[in-house]
């Protein structure tokens, strides 16, 4: 087996060939075989397995977005069970890219952020207010709703809100010591749920407990996003972007003083890093993704109300981050992913295969039992096997390498150390 | 509207009382913890939980089998009082043992992190079972020492409306001030209770002085579990009714009576419960009158995390608690 791995490691041109196999393999049977969860996975998958090859960065973002955005819509189209295919595929991106967010502030910077879902929640609610009627009762001029445009702006505004929301928090808390941060920041997600829920009176700003119904759907040259299959673009096109984004973040001035504040706060401030305005940074930046995310939930799912933005939610999202690895991109999305699925397809899909069980009388299955209740055992028991055996997640971050010689040589060429690294820079 | 709060003075006082006594002791168990290792044990609110939910189903039983008619109210309670401590206490050294151990030279966020794995499992498990046993996860337990008690307070200063309480209020209290006493004087007085602050201020040098630094952090979550899962019954006996996520947000106000009053230290955990549950008790009778019916009781949990923050920003080392400066 380890020769097998070798071997194709050493040779391209196999591992072009096993790739394209197994993407041309899972294309067919989901374009054949529309109601199989697993094909629709195991299509999936193929950007996972296109992750260990090594072929150079431009060729697997091609690769991966002509999956992506081709291969896999079209596979999928071909039966009734489209628009809930692509549901899926949405949320796991809207997921991947809040846990992407926290993963700029629990990975890189090292705060530990139990609240994060409030961000997701200031971004929902900023666009949820705005494009339904609601903002009539408090809004002294403008029509309201907003039109299908207006959700592009949105988008930016929800995440200067949501980056200023960030640094309010941020601010009384990033001055005392670090695990204060996950305590008051736990309590900060309850509040803004509490706030949320009960801010109908005096002026009835969010509709309290009943929540924002028929939230304009997003417009763009006159054509109106309603279907998953049309948010599933626009999800694709944040993500592409967060990820760039974020990548780049990861190796600038920012990025590296972060991980150093991670680190050693003390050590870090000793070599001239601004504390403060590091973490404030970091809080922001996290917080910003989130808030952009909430608008496109908000416009996805046309209702918002106080009940989608619980503790549960903030667990999630970290639960994601570790389970992946902190710190690492490549590691947060598979994180993402696999906690998505886990919670939307494999978890229903179980309880009801327990159901169609018990109901036939073959083994009986108390309800208290049923797997879609047991998230946060699951969650639990995630966090504390990967926190006592694995703390560096399922694809554990790795730092640059940089080669000696060619660095001395005047070529300042950096490599991002998580592939590519090792064929052409490796340096003992 | 100054009538009207000083009016319901007495009755916010007692039930705030009753409140902060809860308060008081779970922060006790946030202190303890805090103080020898540094961590904040996020389990504390599920473990208290647990020991309301251990509590009521040992009361269930009792009143099944026909023995609480049979015995004395008092003998019962203390029976099962001391039967939950040794449950939730065992958990709490189980958890430690499993949970915290093995981390304990690993960085402070993967810790926080089991933590929090560990709550989110103790919650769950409760609610398993629970649901398995009663179809239900909201339990409610048999009605105990439910005789009205009124104190007119009206007799000493005619401002005052009387106020009633339930007579479990009378036995929160009592207890509650039996085992804080308990604890100060074990924790002051006793050779063990040094052993404690001993690895608290420094556990190298205490090890070195032949102190078995295993067991008395194995202790210190003994004590400070078995406190919260009695704090538990008489929370239940109180309330009445308890659901698998109530340690949650109480366990949250419980660290922050123990920021309040310094984060590890006992006394001050001790007051900044009694004060935070006053105060909460105070904002949810007032709250409505005060803002003119702009804020709603709805917002007490509001208010409570504003202290936190408050006291985060003006004085974080709380209290009572000394300015401690990291060295390098």
């Amino acid at each position: 087996m380890k020769k097998w791995l070798n071997v194709l490691e050493q040779n391209k041109r196999l591992q072009a060939i096993v790739i394209a196999v197994y993407i041309v393999v899972t294309f067919i049977s989901l374009y054949l075989a529309q109601k199989s969860v697993v094909a629709f996975l195991l299509l999936l998958s193929s950007l996972l397995l296109l992750h260990f090859t090594t072929f150079s960065h431009r060729v697997k973002w091609v690769i991966g977005i002509v999956v992506l955005s081709v291969l896999l819509p079209l596979a999928a189209s071909q039966g009734e069970a489209y628009q809930s295919y692509m549901e899926v595929a949405t949320l796991v991106g809207i997921y991947i890219a809040m846990a992407l967010g926290l993963n700029i502030v629990v990975g890189l910077a090292g705060l530990l952020d139990l609240g994060f879902v409030a961000f997701f929640a200031i971004g929902a609610y900023t666009y949820g207010i705005f494009a339904t009627t609601q903002a009539n009762n408090f809004m002294p001029f403008g029509q309201y709703p907003l039109s299908g445009e207006s959700f592009w702006v949105f988008l930016i505004i929800g995440c200067i809100v949501a980056a200023i929301f960030g640094i309010l928090l941020g601010i009384p808390v990033l001055r005392v010591k670090g695990d204060y941060l996950a305590i008051v920041t736990l309590g900060f997600g309850e509040i803004i749920r509490i706030i949320f829920n009960n801010l109908d009176k005096p002026i009835n700003i969010t509709n309290g407990a009943m929540g924002l119904a028929s939230v304009q759907p997003p417009k763009l040259f006159g054509l109106e996003f309603m279907y998953p299959s049309q948010f599933y673009y626009v999800v694709l096109v944040i993500l592409l972007l967060t990820i760039f984004v974020v990548r780049r973040l990861e190796y600038s001035k920012i990025g590296r003083a972060w991980k150093a504040v991670r680190e050693n706060e003390i050590a870090a401030q000793a070599m001239g890093i601004p504390l403060v305005r590091t973490k404030l940074m970091a809080f922001a930046v996290g917080a910003s993704f989130s808030g952009m995310m909430g608008v496109v939930f908000a416009a996805k799912q046309t209702f918002v109300d106080p009940t989608s933005f619980t503790l549960l939610e903030s667990i999630t999202i970290l639960v994601m981050v570790i389970l992946g690895g902190m710190g690492s991109v490549p590691g947060v999305i598979l994180g993402a992913a696999l906690v998505t699925i886990l919670n939307l397809q494999v978890l229903t899909e179980l309880t009801n295969w327990l159901n169609q069980l018990s109901l036939s009388g073959v083994v009986h299955i108390p309800d208290a039992l049923s797997p879609a209740k047991m998230q946060r055992f699951i969650f639990g028991v995630i966090l504390i096997l990967f926190a006592l055996y694995r703390p560096q997640g399922l694809l554990p971050a790795k730092n640059p390498r940089f080669d000696e010689k060619e660095l001395k040589s005047g070529a300042t060429n950096m490599v991002d150390g998580k592939e590519g690294a090792k064929d052409v820079y490796f340096n003992g | 509207m100054i009538e009207h709060v000083l009016q319901t003075l007495p009755q916010v006082v007692i039930d705030g009382l009753a409140l902060g006594a809860v308060y008081a002791i779970v922060a006790l168990g946030y202190t303890m913890v805090y103080g020898i290792l540094e961590l904040i044990n996020f389990a504390h609110g599920e473990i208290f939980m647990t020991g309301a939910f251990v509590g009521t189903a040992l009361f269930l039983s009792f009143s099944a089998f026909g023995w609480l008619s049979s015995m004395p109210m008092l003998l019962s309670l203390l029976l099962v009082l001391v039967a939950t401590s040794i449950v939730t206490g065992l958990l709490g050294m189980g958890i430690e043992r499993v949970a915290y151990r093995p981390l304990r030279s690993a960085p402070k966020l993967i810790t926080l992190i089991t933590a929090i794995g560990i709550s989110f499992l103790l919650q769950d498990f409760v609610r398993f079972i629970t649901e398995l046993k009663k179809g239900n996860y909201i339990l409610t337990g048999p009605s105990l020492f439910t005789g009205q008690v009124s104190i007119s307070a009206s007799s000493i200063w005619s401002g005052f409306h009387d106020a009633s309480v339930k007579s479990s209020f009378f036995i929160v209290l009592v207890t509650a001030v039996v085992m804080m006493v308990t604890l100060d004087f074990f924790v002051n007085k006793t050779k063990w209770g040094m052993a404690m602050r001993a690895v608290a201020q420094d556990r190298e040098t205490a090890a070195l002085m032949s102190v078995n630094v295993n067991k008395v952090i194995a202790l210190t979550f003994f004590i400070g579990s078995a406190l919260g899962g009695a704090t538990g019954v008489l929370f239940a006996i109180q309330y009445g009714t308890i659901d698998p996520y109530i340690g949650f947000i109480l366990g949250l106000k419980a660290f922050t009576a123990a920021v309040l009053g310094g984060i590890g230290n006992i006394r001050g955990a001790m007051f900044g419960g009694i004060v935070l549950g006053l105060l909460e008790m105070f904002a949810a009778a007032n709250l409505p009158i005060i803002s003119n019916g702009i804020l709603g009781a709805e917002y007490k949990d509001v208010f409570a995390f504003s202290i936190l923050i408050m006291v985060l920003i003006f004085k974080p080392e709380g209290l009572f608690g000394k300015v401690s400066i990291e060295k390098v």
